[in-house]
C-alpha cells in the first residue's frame, strides 16, 4: 500500500517501521473477516483494515491522535487473529503498539481513564500491590450491583469488582527466587517466568508447572529481579514502564547460567517476551543482542514439554476437555497444535469449539477497559465452548481463565491436567 | 488517478442539511461523517484508487436501506454500495458526494431448508459464512472466490464472482434463486425464490453482475449442494508457463473436468508457499493444482487419467495430496495468493481477463513479453480450467512512474485478451479499472444499449455512477450521467 511519510519523518525508527509494516499491507481486506470486533460492531473502523488506515493517516500527518480515532484503536483487542488470517504478512501487533504509544504521547484521556489507566499500569505488574487491592475488591464485590448508570466508567467498575475473585489465594512459596532441583537425573534447566497477575490470581499454576517439570527431571529456576513481563504496560501504552520490566527480566535471565529454555505458562506474556528482540532494536548493541537471545530461549510451557517429551502416569480419567485456544498463544506465537497433542496423550478426549479463532474478550486489561464489548465476546465464546458438551475446559492462559470462569464448567490451566496425569493432585473443581 | 465525475454543488453545498436527513434515518452508530472516520472508506480492495465520500451509512435492516435510497433519491445523492470492499476492480470506491451504504451490519443467516437445498441470507454475511452454516450437515455453497473468508454475497451477487471451484459447479449466477433488492425510489422487490427459474422475464440474470447500478441487493436465496463424498488435490509442476499452458488446454480438451483446475508461476508458488507451507514445488516454473472428487474409486481413476495427460508435458513432478490437511494447505496458498504476493511487492494490481483455453501458451508467452518491455514482474494466478487469467503486475506505489506504467501494462494484456476472442473480465466486474476498456470490447451503440438499461432502473444515474461505462460528456451520452 502507498504510504505518505517525509525522509524526515522516515528517520525516527518507530516510524520507520510502521512505514515497513504499511508496505507490507495490500488491503485485501481478509483480515476483516476473522476480526471479533468487526464481527460484533459491521463497521470497518473496527477492524484491522480500518485501524490500519486510521492509524496510517495519524502518523503520515503527525496530527495528534482525534478521540474518534483513539476509541477505534482502543477497542482493539490485540488478540491478532488478523495476523493468523494475513496473506502478506502484515505485522499488525508492532503497528498497533506504536499506535498505542503515539496516542499516550499526543492524546490526553478524561480523567477518569487516566486514573484507571494508571492504576492498572502500577497494580498489576506488582504481586503484593495487587493482592491487597484484590483482597479490597473482595470486600467492596457486593457493592458492585449498586453503581448505577450506563456510563463507561460506572460499566467498568461494576466490571472490575465482578472480576475480583470471592476469595484470594495466599501467598505461593514459588514466587521467591530460588532453584527447584529435578528428581533424579538433571536433563534440562529452565528459568520459570512466575508472572504478575496470575501468581496473584491462580498460584496453583506456578506450583502445578513446577511439580510436573522437576518430575520429569527438569531443574526449574525462579531468577532474581524477573517480574512482569511488561505486557500490560505495554498494551495501554506504557513504553518506558514497560522497557524497564523488560530490562530486569533479561538481566536476570541473562545472569542464570546453562539454561536450556525460559518456560512460560501465561502466553500473554509468552508472545511480549518472544517478541524481546523487536522492543530492543533501537537500544544499543549490548542490550539487543541480549534480548534477542532471551527471545530465542523463550517457550511457552507446552511447547517445551512437546520438545522434551511427556508421559502420564494415570490412567486415562475418561474426561472430555474442550480446549480454549488462547489468542496470544494461537495468535501471538502460533502455537496451536501442541496444547492438544499432550491432552490427548495426558488420556483427555479433547473437543474444539466452533469459532475457535475468536478471542474471549480478555486480552489482558481490556475486559476491564472495554466491558461491554469483552461481555458480549464472552457469552460468545462460552455458548460455543459449552456446545460441545465437555466435562470441562482448559486454556494456557490466566486471563482466558479468569475470564471464562464463573459459570457452570470448570476452567483449569492445561498444565495443571498435564500435571495431574503425571502424578500430581486433581485441580480443584474438575470432576471424577 | 482515475477520472471521476464532478461533483454535483448542489449536494455539496447541502451538505449539513443532507447529513442530518440521513442520520434521522439511521440508527445513533449508523451514520459516519467525521472527515478522519470516512478516509478508510475511501478505497477498497483496488488501493490504488481512492476518494473520501461525503458519508457512510451502515444500515441494519432492508427498511433502512430503502429510506436512505429514497432520501437519496429525492436529494439528488449519489450512492456507492460497498459489502466487505474487496473489489479489485475498484466497484466500491466512493465519489466525493456520495454516500457509500456499507452492507456489513446485515450479517445474518435467515433461513436454512435442507429439504428444497436453499438458504435466504443478508447480504453481509461472508461467502464462507453460508457454507460454515450449512456444513456441520455436509452441505456447502459453491462458488469460492479466493476472498470468500470476507467477501460478502451482496457483493458476489453485483459482480458475479467466481472462483477455483466454479470450473464444475457454475459462477454465482448459476447457483442464485432469488433477491431482495431496493431501488433507488425505494421500492422493496422480491425476485425469484425457493423454486427454479421464475415467470417472465430474467430479472435474476439481469441484476447478477449489475455491479451495483441497478439497485443495492439486501437479501439472497442461494442453491447449497451436498458435499461430494471425497475430494484429493494433484500439485504438477512444470518447466515453463507454456508448457503448464498447453497442458490445461490438453486436459480440458479431453473432456474430463476436474473440479478445479488452477494455475501459478514461480513468482506465485514461491509467495505462496511462505505463506502456507504447502509443499508446493519450488523447483518449478510453473504449477497447476488439479482438484478432482466423488467416491475413492472415482477419485483414482481421474487422477490416473490426468497423471497421463500431465506426464506428455515433461512435469518436474506430480504429487497427489496425502491428507485432507494437505489439502487445505494447498488451497490456503491458492486463496491467499494475491494477499501472499504483498511478500515479494508492496503494491500489485491485479488483472482478470478471460481467454479461450486454447490460447493460453501464446498469451502467457505474450504476458512474459510485455512484463520485459515495461520492466515490471508480474505474478501468475489464475482459474486456467476457465481460462480467466489473474496477473499481478507488481509495482511500487510510492514511485509514481512505476504505477502509471502498471496501469499501461494491465491495460495492454486486456486489450490482448479480446483480441485473441476473449474478455475484459471474468469475475472481478469492470468497475472503475477496465471502465476504459469497454470501448475495446464493445461498439458505441452496444454500450449505448446497456446505458439505458441502467437509466431504466435509475434514471438520474445516482446508483454506483461512475462504474462500468466509459465517463462521457452527458450531451454526447444523452443521459445525465456525469455533472
Amino acid at each position: 500500500m502507498q504510504t505518505n511519510f517525509t525522509a524526515e519523518q522516515l528517520r525516527d525508527p518507530d516510524t520507520a517501521s510502521s512505514n515497513a509494516v504499511l508496505r507490507t499491507c495490500v488491503h485485501c481486506g481478509f483480515c476483516t473477516a476473522t476480526c471479533p470486533t468487526f464481527l460484533l460492531l459491521g463497521d470497518e473502523l473496527d477492524s484491522p483494515r480500518g485501524r490500519i488506515y486510521l492509524i496510517k493517516d495519524m502518523l503520515e500527518t503527525g496530527r495528534p491522535a482525534t478521540e474518534e480515532v483513539v476509541r477505534h484503536v482502543d477497542r482493539c483487542l490485540s488478540c491478532l487473529s488478523c495476523m493468523t488470517t494475513c496473506p502478506s504478512g502484515v505485522n499488525y501487533m508492532h503497528l498497533v503498539d506504536h499506535a498505542r504509544t503515539y496516542i499516550e504521547q499526543t492524546y490526553r484521556r478524561p480523567l477518569p481513564e487516566r486514573w484507571l489507566r494508571a492504576l492498572l499500569g502500577v497494580l498489576l505488574p506488582r504481586p503484593a500491590l495487587f493482592r491487597l487491592a484484590l483482597t479490597g475488591a473482595r470486600f467492596a464485590r457486593p457493592l458492585g450491583r449498586l453503581v448505577p448508570g450506563q456510563s463507561m466508567l460506572a460499566q467498568r467498575i461494576r466490571a472490575m469488582l465482578a472480576l475480583a475473585p470471592a476469595t484470594v489465594p495466599p501467598p505461593s512459596p514459588v514466587e521467591r527466587p530460588r532453584v527447584y532441583p529435578a528428581e533424579g537425573t538433571r536433563k534440562a534447566r529452565v528459568a520459570l517466568m512466575t508472572g504478575c497477575a496470575q501468581q496473584v490470581l491462580m498460584p496453583r499454576i506456578n506450583d502445578a508447572t513446577i511439580r510436573l517439570l522437576t518430575r520429569l527431571g527438569v531443574e526449574v529456576v525462579v531468577a532474581k529481579g524477573a517480574g512482569c513481563c511488561g505486557a500490560l504496560n505495554h498494551h495501554i501504552g506504557q513504553h518506558e514502564r514497560a522497557m524497564a520490566l523488560a530490562r530486569a527480566n533479561i538481566d536476570a535471565w541473562s545472569a542464570e547460567p546453562d539454561l536450556d529454555a525460559i518456560v512460560i505458562n501465561a502466553s500473554g506474556c509468552g508472545t511480549t517476551v518472544k517478541d524481546y528482540g523487536f522492543m530492543f532494536r533501537s537500544e544499543p548493541e549490548s542490550w539487543r543482542v541480549k534480548a534477542e537471545a532471551i527471545a530465542g530461549l523463550t517457550l511457552d510451557i507446552t511447547q517445551f514439554l512437546s520438545r522434551f517429551g511427556y508421559t502420564p502416569s494415570r490412567e486415562a480419567p475418561g474426561l472430555t476437555v474442550a480446549y480454549h485456544s488462547a489468542c496470544s498463544l494461537q495468535h501471538g506465537q502460533q502455537v496451536t497444535a501442541e496444547p492438544k497433542t499432550l491432552l490427548k496423550q495426558a488420556g483427555f478426549g479433547v473437543v474444539e469449539p466452533r469459532e475457535p479463532h475468536i478471542c474471549c474478550g480478555s486480552a489482558g486489561t481490556y475486559n476491564l477497559l472495554q466491558p461491554e464489548i469483552a461481555g458480549r465476546l464472552r457469552d460468545r465464546k462460552l455458548g460455543n465452548l459449552k456446545a460441545t458438551k465437555p466435562d470441562l475446559i482448559a486454556a494456557g492462559n490466566i486471563g482466558c481463565i479468569t475470564q471464562l470462569s464463573g459459570d457452570d464448567v470448570p476452567v483449569v490451566h492445561t498444565v495443571e491436567l498435564l500435571d495431574w496425569m503425571a502424578g500430581g493432585p486433581r485441580p480443584p473443581g474438575v470432576p471424577d | 488517478m482515475i477520472r471521476q465525475p464532478g461533483s454535483k454543488p448542489e449536494v455539496m453545498g447541502r451538505r449539513i442539511h443532507i447529513l442530518a436527513g440521513l442520520r434521522a434515518l439511521l440508527p445513533e452508530t449508523g451514520l459516519i461523517t467525521e472527515p478522519n472516520l470516512l478516509k478508510p472508506y475511501e478505497t477498497d480492495g483496488l488501493s490504488a484508487y481512492r476518494q473520501v465520500p461525503l458519508a457512510v451509512a451502515l444500515p441494519e435492516t432492508t427498511e433502512q436501506v430503502a429510506a436512505v435510497l429514497k432520501y437519496c433519491h429525492q436529494n439528488g445523492v449519489r450512492v456507492v454500495p460497498r459489502g466487505a470492499g474487496t473489489s479489485l476492480s475498484g466497484g466500491a470506491l466512493p465519489m466525493e458526494d456520495s454516500v457509500v451504504v456499507g452492507m456489513m451490519r446485515m450479517n445474518q443467516i435467515l433461513d436454512i431448508d435442507y429439504p428444497d437445498r436453499c438458504a435466504v441470507v443478508q447480504a453481509g454475511v461472508t461467502n464462507i459464512g453460508i457454507t460454515n452454516a450449512v456444513s456441520e450437515n455436509g452441505f456447502f455453497y459453491a462458488p469460492d472466490p479466493s476472498s470468500q473468508l470476507a467477501c460478502m454475497i451482496g457483493g458476489n451477487v453485483n459482480m458475479n464472482s467466481g472462483g477455483a471451484h466454479c470450473l464444475k459447479y457454475g459462477v454465482t449466477a448459476n447457483n442464485l434463486l432469488g433477491l431482495k433488492i431496493v431501488t433507488i425510489d425505494g421500492d422493496i422487490i422480491d425476485i425469484g425464490g425457493a423454486h427454479l427459474d421464475a415467470a417472465g422475464y430474467d430479472w435474476l440474470g439481469l441484476l447478477t453482475g449489475s455491479e451495483g447500478m441497478l439497485a443495492i441487493v439486501t437479501e439472497v436465496t442461494v442453491r447449497i449442494l451436498r458435499g461430494p463424498e471425497g475430494a484429493r488435490a494433484m500439485l504438477a509442476a512444470f518447466g515453463s508457463n507454456e508448457i503448464a499452458g498447453a497442458a490445461v488446454d490438453a486436459i480440458i480438451s479431453s473432456g474430463i473436468i476436474p473440479v478445479a483446475l488452477e494455475f501459478m508461476d514461480r513468482p506465485a508458488i514461491h509467495a505462496c508457499e511462505a505463506f502456507a507451507h504447502a509443499g508446493y514445488p519450488l523447483d518449478a516454473e510453473a504449477m497447476l493444482i488439479i482438484e478432482v472428487e466423488g467416491s475413492a474409486e472415482e477419485q483414482d481413476r481421474l487422477l490416473g487419467q490426468l497423471s497421463a495427460i500431465c506426464q506428455r508435458f515433461d512435469p518436474l513432478s506430480l504429487k497427489v495430496s496425502q491428507s485432507p490437511e494437505e489439502s487445505l494447505a494447498i488451497w490456503k496458498g491458492r486463496k491467499g495468493a494475491f494477499g501472499a504476493v504483498g511478500r515479494i511487492s508492496p503494491d500489485y494490481l491485479c488483472m482478470d481477463g478471460t481467454i479461450p483455453t486454447s490460447q493460453l501458451p501464446h498469451v502467457l508467452r505474450r504476458i512474459q513479453e510485455m512484463s520485459d518491455s515495461y520492466g515490471l514482474k508480474v505474478a501468475n494466478i489464475f482459474h486456467a480450467g476457465d481460462g480467466n487469467l489473474h496477473p499481478l503486475i507488481m509495482f511500487d506505489a510510492n514511485d509514481p512512474s512505476s504505477f502509471h506504467k502498471a496501469e499501461e501494462f494491465g491495460a495492454d494484456i486486456l486489450k490482448l485478451c479480446v483480441e485473441v476472442g476473449g474478455c475484459l473480465t471474468g469475475e472481478h466486474g469492470v468497475g472503475v479499472e477496465k471502465r476504459d476498456l469497454m470501448q475495446v470490447q464493445f461498439h458505441a451503440h452496444e454500450l449505448q444499449q446497456q446505458r439505458e438499461i441502467k437509466s431504466a432502473f435509475d434514471p438520474d444515474w445516482l446508483l454506483n455512477p461512475s462504474k462500468v461505462f466509459p465517463l462521457l460528456e452527458p450531451e454526447a451520452a444523452g443521459l445525465p450521467q456525469a455533472a
